[in-house]
């Protein structure tokens, strides 16, 4: 039988520095909650409020795949392995952090807020090689669908990652209804609700609510608003 | 009480950043090498509460550094830290201490 975690969007972390409005879904800088430390693979999920022109200077990573998904702006990023790349809304960064790296991320504009969805995963293999990618999403792909923007494989839809993770973005007309199947024997599906209100497996979910599901091999979902928007990410429930 | 943690990671930029986090608070106390040998040493001589490894080593290292510490002192905790920089470090952390 399916089993379930609900995190609704009032219990996320919260910090806000001013030019950072920072929410958290899981443990992350001063937030800590010995609950909220990881879903399966899936260890960071943070929904970021930067103001124009501000970000994070220069820092490095190692060890984790960097997913970095624009809803509203753009981020200008530059890294160590000589990437100089702007990602706006409807696009997609990947960054394998590997055995390390260093990038900065800022709000390419002065006058816009940027809002972002950062995501980190536990890679499947330690000390990869780093690596950097960017994707432009065909939204109309995704009108009521779950359209895929991450995989494993460098020849299936989307950008891919050094691990066994499937993503998808959808947005839906209210009163839609479907299914989705898992990808992977042992995967789970962490919903992130962007915008809108649906049914996720019998449980009622608003903006920004995650709900996180294992023990099944497909999830029930209905739309209850006319601008549902949601991403399904389909992870490992097992850190290597 | 301070935990005294040693960061034992490959890429210096790294462990020159873990070092200033280790240390920003008053809580911690962290020596961070590059180098399993001075690793080693410095886990000989001083009294360490926590090892985080870190990035670039590989498994046969890990494997040896853990032997290594195991052998002297099997209480001692050792810990992965992933992701190189302040976002996961206090949970690691907290989690691992308590």
């Amino acid at each position: 039988m399916a089993q379930f975690i609900l995190h609704k969007e009032n219990t996320r972390g919260h910090a806000n520095h001013g030019w950072l409005n920072a929410h958290h879904s899981f443990s992350f800088a001063n937030y800590y909650n010995p609950e909220r430390m990881h879903f399966g693979v899936l260890r960071v999920l943070n929904d970021d409020l930067i103001d124009g022109g501000m970000g994070f200077g220069s820092h490095p990573h190692d060890n984790m795949e960097i997913i970095t998904i624009p809803l509203a702006g753009a981020i200008a990023h530059q890294d160590s392995m000589g990437n100089s790349a702007v990602i706006k809304s409807g696009e997609i960064q990947v960054m394998s952090a590997g055995t390390g790296v260093s990038h900065s991320e800022h709000n390419a504009l002065e006058d816009k807020q940027l809002n972002l969805l950062q995501i980190w995963l536990f890679p499947n293999k330690k000390n990869v090689t780093p690596r950097y990618d960017q994707q432009t999403l065909d939204l109309e792909a995704r009108h009521n669908n779950f359209q895929q923007i991450l995989s494993p494989s460098a020849d299936d839809a989307g950008v891919w990652i050094q691990q066994d993770a499937w993503f998808s973005l959808g947005k839906f007309d209210e009163g839609f209804e479907t299914e989705y199947e898992i990808k992977k024997a042992g995967n789970g599906v962490y919903a992130f609700v962007i915008s809108g209100e649906v049914t996720i497996n019998g449980q009622l979910l608003s903006k920004r609510d995650g709900l996180g599901i294992w023990d099944t091999d497909r999830i029930g979902f209905q739309a209850n608003s006319a601008d549902a928007e949601v991403l399904l990410m389909d992870i490992p429930m097992e850190i290597n | 009480m301070q935990t005294t943690i040693l960061y034992v990671g490959r890429d210096k930029e790294i462990t020159i950043v873990m070092n200033r986090l280790l240390n920003a608070r008053p809580e911690w106390k962290g020596i961070c090498v590059c180098n399993d040998d001075e690793a080693i040493l410095i886990f000989k001589t001083k009294e360490i509460d926590l090892i985080l490894l870190g990035n670039g080593i590989d498994q046969n290292s890990e494997e040896n550094l853990k032997k290594s510490f195991l052998e002297i002192k099997s209480t001692v905790k050792i810990i992965q830290h992933y992701g190189g920089g302040s976002g996961l470090l206090y949970g690691e952390i907290m989690t691992a201490m308590t």
